[in-house]
């Protein structure tokens, strides 16, 4: 557990999870504490089938909790993130490697 | 086998995971209702990465050792304290610091999540996170100081503190001998992050 420094954020996408969460923590979307309790649930929930690891895990619960929290709020429902999610997966798969990957136009704004 | 390929010859651009793709999903959907602003994202990613990490604690506990009226200022209102120093904001809002001696260990953990002082410690490392640090440092903590490496006397007691969302826990390694007279620049060097958190000690001077 010592030796050379480990990053900062295992995975981009655990980066990107966190700062979102903190943005909207930033933007009076919801309070730490709160927010706390319900992250605090998921992993107590996922911890009884396993046990967690502080990385794909932990952000897997805190994507899960980001997820519940804003279908419940009415912000992001469950079809429309993952209609987006399909979208960007098409997105990828139709790009030439090396390529800027970018939505299809329909998603666009 | 659409995503089967040889690492050298990708035909599409390489597809991020699950979990990354309805990230992307969630971003894109909250930035296009205005509730998002990308460059905010990557400020607080750039500070947490760049900026904010254990140097700021080490700067605390360099300056506790060597001014006592630092010191007691510390122990009386810790979030005041270092917030003069400029260390303040996110997860930072009560501050505790717990101190370490011949008779007491101070250890930290978050059984609930993984709340710690962002401000003068940074993000967590996936061990605070993990469910094995989190079950086990109030269960069995001399198992996992053993773990990291650390042997207390007997005599001395371990003390775990549990953060929450509310409270959170800086714990003052005690000062290694050998150290008197040095400047706070030198005894910063002294000071890991896992000194702070209790589960490691100050470094010892070669």
């Amino acid at each position: 557990m010592t030796g050379a420094p480990e990053p900062v954020f295992q995975e981009p996408w655990h980066a990107q999870v966190f700062a979102l969460t903190v943005h909207l923590n930033e933007t009076g979307h919801f309070v730490w504490p709160d927010w706390a309790a319900r992250f605090g649930a998921t992993l107590k929930r996922h911890g009884v089938a396993k046990e967690l690891n502080g990385g794909d895990d932990y952000f897997n619960a805190w994507l899960e909790t980001l997820e519940s929290y804003l279908a419940q709020t009415g912000v992001a429902q469950a079809s429309a993130v993952e209609t987006m999610r399909a979208a960007w997966e098409r997105a990828y798969l139709r790009t030439a490697h090396g390529d800027p990957v970018t939505l299809d136009d329909a998603l666009e704004p | 086998m659409p995503h089967d390929h040889s690492d050298h010859d990708h035909p599409h651009a390489l597809l991020p995971s699950d979990p990354a793709l309805r990230v992307k999903a969630l971003e894109t959907i909250l930035t296009q209702k205005g509730l998002v602003d990308p460059a905010a994202l990557d400020a607080i990613i750039d500070t947490y990465e760049n900026k904010v990490g254990p140097r700021n604690g080490a700067h605390v506990i360099a300056r506790a050792w060597s001014d006592p009226a630092f010191h007691a200022a510390l122990k009386d209102d810790a979030t005041a304290t270092v917030a003069d120093m400029g260390y303040y904001g996110r997860q930072g809002e009560h501050l505790v610091v717990v101190e370490n001696t011949a008779e007491v260990h101070n250890m930290v953990v978050c059984t609930l999540c993984s709340c710690y002082p962002w401000p003068l410690l940074g993000i967590p490392p996936g061990w605070y996170k993990s469910d094995a640090y989190r079950a086990r440092a109030v269960r069995e903590p001399r198992a996992v100081l053993a773990d990291f490496g650390v042997t207390l006397p007997e005599g001395t007691a371990v003390r775990v503190w549990d953060s929450t969302a509310e409270v959170r826990y800086l714990v003052v390694p005690m000062r290694p001998d050998g150290t008197e007279g040095w400047s706070e620049e030198a005894l910063m060097d002294l000071v890991t992050r896992d000194s702070m958190i209790g589960t490691g000690l100050a470094m010892v001077p070669a």
